[in-house]
């Protein structure tokens, strides 16, 4: 082994079912060093970072790491955490029904003849937190702290561990910029102090700005290893998708021109509000419009379309649905009015994991027509098959449980779902989070097209520049409250990152 | 290929449930060669098998009441016994009119029996009312019901055994005219082949399963998680009636203490033999029904290899555990573990040879 090289996997093979995950990956991290794992959807990422932490066995290849003679083989993450290899996943893997102290020493809790010793435990917690300059007290629940400091717990507990290797697998995909910043201070100074660091991430602007080094896999085969400043951003994209890749701004000048001229609105909601999460509101929809929800996490974007769509009941105000008032107290009767909703978190309020691919597309449409309207099997599998088609979901067959399919395509999938109810007015909340370049260029795409037909979109992303190019409209929210809105000349990375910080509101 | 066949049929989702209830039958076979004969005395079948589908009716009454709620809301309804003991009470006590033992009916049937399921729709909507809308842990739910119930059984009958001297009565739990096949088993078989009608008529099995699986997701694609939750409970509780109406049929009397005791843990039990997953999500009805015929023709060896009945649990757990082991995630991995070591090892054998 090198010097400096912490952890050498060589020949890395892994098959599944018959279908050819890692096909001899090499992979080599030194120490002190952040390194980006790169590519696609189902380019073998998850599949390279859970052979190494034991989640998955693998058909052949060898794991070295530096201190230890020998292969390394492991059995189980406990296994790998024991190894010096810890992992931070994109969903926080912590218990959130205990305190933060004792999700950074669970499993490993100090002792007192033979109890645990409390008082220790809050004080090392303390001190670590204090050390890695998190700012939460160690009794707090965690589930009372943000994402982004749960993360930051979690990468706690890894230090805490003495790791030889971290592993973020996606962290950041729920953060916003300042919590993204707070992560990468962290993660520096993890890298100062000679752990190396395996970073996962969909966002190139955060590998620009951390990575030392880039290594990209493509349909799980390596393409190769470079060194970040030697990798302009364009080679990446082309890299990751194994072709020059036109450039992704291009998608919405074919759209340009189409724009009705007069505006019918869909949804008109007026003082619609929900107490504690977002404070009343107006906002018109028009037929055929992108209108974009922007702010920070947290500033009430997903709160705002719950709202309109019945997930979090309204308590105040009147929304007129095609110009008449209607009264929504559960999706379903959003559904009814034509409303169609894909939620934030896939997960837990997307996907319903062991259904097939069929049963998740049809889930709605028969909840529309009611249980005593059976859809035939023939009618449900013309439907499948048509939004496998349509959308280029990739999927063994429609019985495939969801839950196998990688995330972009579970996404496809929910899409499909609501595109087969025939919705006019479509929400998507952050449709594209957790998901390769190119599936987010195809969802932006049918975005507009749908649009193009008539259909009224709301559009949520945390990427600004995602918004700039699918988006017509912009309503800009902050601490809840909808603080204004932005019309397509005005629409620039500047204007809407002034508009949500609202510095100069009061000088009008 | 047929390598690929015998696969596909070991991995299919009944083939282990189907494989327990073969290896007990076995058993049976091997230790009473006279298992599977079935003759005919006084004109009805008569056998050790016969019994056994006789026997397991109610079990597998609530075994499909118990597949649904499982399903649903992950959890179980420990209350099912209680509320046969209900069901058969105010079944009976309707039809003696408050006095403790009949001749006659003092009311008609078809108001005893409607009373009967509707006392026990009533215990099934008060779990699923707990269950469903004060989102209270199904097992602690059905608790009150289960200690309660057979109170509210006593309080019914006024702490008194009615017994119901009519042989209208004894038909349900009995012989129906000359048929000779014992009427129990009509009622279990119309009960699988109603509430797989509804299912496959509906989209409710769907339904199920999705709020099962993801409840949050199942209500923003515009499924009412509540009313289906609340909706198993209820059916539950109907079937739990309907077999409280049988096992009372059978002894021709409403017994508030013994009606139905133990048999929702033999429920639950069947419902996890056949293969489905506590935690609710997806589900099989013939799995259910496989389990509970298993459970039967258990208890039904045990007793005929003179075990005594309250040494009967001991047995009866050991060949549980075994069952249930066979069935885990785990032994499976550790199976197909000790596969693969000696498939790479032939093929590391193989390859120091060439």
């Amino acid at each position: 082994m090198e010097q400096n090289v912490v952890l050498e996997m060589r020949d890395i093979s892994k098959n599944f079912t018959g279908v050819r995950a890692l096909s001899h990956v090499d992979f080599t991290l030194r120490k002190g060093e952040i390194h980006a794992l790169m590519g696609e959807n189902g380019a073998g990422k998850s599949t390279l970072i859970k052979v190494l932490t034991g989640v998955h066995e693998f058909e052949s290849g060898t794991i070295h790491m530096d201190g230890k003679a020998g292969e390394i083989i492991n059995h189980s993450p406990q296994e790998a955490q024991e190894n010096g290899i810890s992992t931070v996943y994109q969903e926080v893997n912590l218990c959130p029904n205990l305190t933060v102290a004792e999700n950074l020493f669970i499993g490993r809790e100090p002792r007192k003849l033979g109890m645990i010793n409390w008082k220790e435990m809050n004080e090392r917690s303390e001190k670590l937190l204090e050390s890695l300059n998190i700012h939460v007290p160690p009794t707090q629940m965690l589930d009372e702290c943000s994402v982004a400091i749960q993360q930051m717990i979690a990468i706690a507990r890894a230090v805490d561990m003495k790791c030889q290797v971290l592993i973020l697998d996606e962290p950041t995909s729920s953060l916003d910029d300042d919590e993204v910043e707070k992560l990468f201070v962290l993660m520096r100074r993890l890298r100062d102090e000679g752990v190396g660091i395996i970073f996962v991430t969909h966002f190139l602007e955060q590998v620009y700005a951390v990575c030392d080094r880039i290594t990209v896999l493509r349909n799980g085969e390596l393409v190769g290893e470079y060194e970040t400043k030697d990798l302009p951003r364009v080679m990446l994209v082309a890299k990751m998708m194994g072709k020059d890749f036109d450039d992704l701004a291009d998608i919405k000048s074919a759209h340009e021109g189409k724009k009705t001229a007069e505006a019918t609105p869909i949804i008109e909601a007026e003082g619609i509000g929900h107490k504690g999460t977002i404070k009343p509101f107006n906002i018109k929809i028009n037929k055929g419009e992108v209108i974009g929800l922007t702010g920070l996490l947290g500033s009430g974007r997903s709160e705002l379309v719950r709202a309109i769509y019945g997930a979090d009941k309204a308590d105040s105000g009147k929304l007129k649905v095609n110009g008449k008032e209607v009264k929504i107290n559960s999706p379903l009767d959003a559904m009814k009015l034509g409303m169609a909703y894909l939620p934030e978190d896939r997960k837990a309020e997307g996907i319903i994991a062991d259904l097939s691919v069929r049963e998740n597309i049809i889930i709605a449409l028969q909840a529309k027509r009611g249980m005593f309207h059976p859809l035939s099997r023939k009618e449900m599998e013309e439907a499948a098959d048509k939004y496998i088609d349509m959308l280029q979901i990739k999927t063994a067959s429609r019985e495939t449980p969801i839950k196998s399919l990688s995330g972009g395509n579970q996404q496809k999938v929910i899409l499909g779902r609501w595109l087969l109810t025939n919705p006019e007015y479509l929400i998507l909340d952050e449709p594209t989070r957790g998901i390769d370049i190119g599936t987010k260029t195809e969802i932006q795409k049918i975005v507009l097209d749908l649009a193009d037909e008539g259909m009224a979109v709301t559009f949520i992303s945390s990427e600004v520049e995602e918004m700039i190019r699918t988006c017509s409209r912009m309503a800009v929210l902050r601490d809840g409250e909808k603080v204004g809105e932005l019309e397509e000349s005005e629409l620039s990375q500047s204007s809407i990152m002034k508009a949500i910080a609202g510095g100069d509101d009061k000088n009008e | 290929m047929n390598n690929s066949r015998l696969k596909k049929i070991t991995s299919a989702r009944l083939f282990l449930p189907i494989v327990c209830l073969i290896a007990v039958l076995l058993i049976n076979v091997i230790k009473t060669p006279d298992f599977f004969n079935v003759s005919i005395r006084n004109g009805v079948l008569y056998g050790y098998i016969i019994d056994v589908i006789n026997r397991a009716s109610e079990l597998v009454i609530l075994a499909v009441g118990m597949t649904l709620v499982t399903a649903a809301s992950g959890g179980q309804d420990i209350s099912v016994g209680a509320v046969m003991a209900v069901a058969a009470a105010v079944g009976c006590q309707i039809l003696s009119g408050g006095q403790t033992s009949v001749t006659e009916y003092q009311n008609p049937l078809i108001l005893a029996v409607l009373a009967a399921l509707l006392a026990a729709a009533l215990c099934g909507a008060f779990n699923g009312f707990l269950v469903a809308k004060l989102h209270i842990q199904p097992m602690v739910a059905t608790l009150i019901l289960y200690t309660a119930g057979r109170g509210i059984a006593q309080l019914v009958t006024n702490g008194q055994i009615t017994y119901i001297r009519v042989d209208s009565y004894k038909m349900a739990g009995g012989y129906i005219g000359k048929c000779p096949i014992p009427t129990p088993i009509f009622f279990a078989i119309v009960t699988v082949v109603i509430v797989a009608l509804i299912l496959k008529k509906t989209a409710l099995g769907l339904y199920i399963e999705s709020v099962g699986i993801n409840g949050k997701a199942a209500r923003l694609v515009g499924l009412n998680s509540t009313m289906i939750k609340f909706l198993t409970y209820v059916i539950c509780g109907v079937l739990a009636g309907i077999a409280g109406i049988v096992a009372s049929s059978r002894i021709y009397s409403a017994d508030a203490n013994n009606i139905g005791l133990n048999l929702e843990m033999d429920a639950i039990l069947a419902v996890a033999l056949g293969g489905n997953f506590l935690g609710g999500g997806k589900f099989s009805l013939v799995g259910s029904v496989i389990g509970a015929y298993t459970i039967q023709a258990l208890t039904t060896t045990l007793y005929a290899m003179n075990v005594k009945a309250d040494q009967l649990p001991v047995y009866k757990a050991i060949v549980v555990i075994i069952i249930v082991t066979l069935q885990s995630e785990v032994f499976k991995k550790f199976i197909a573990g000790l596969k693969n070591k000696k498939a790479s090892g032939t093929v590391a054998e193989g390859g120091q040879k060439a």
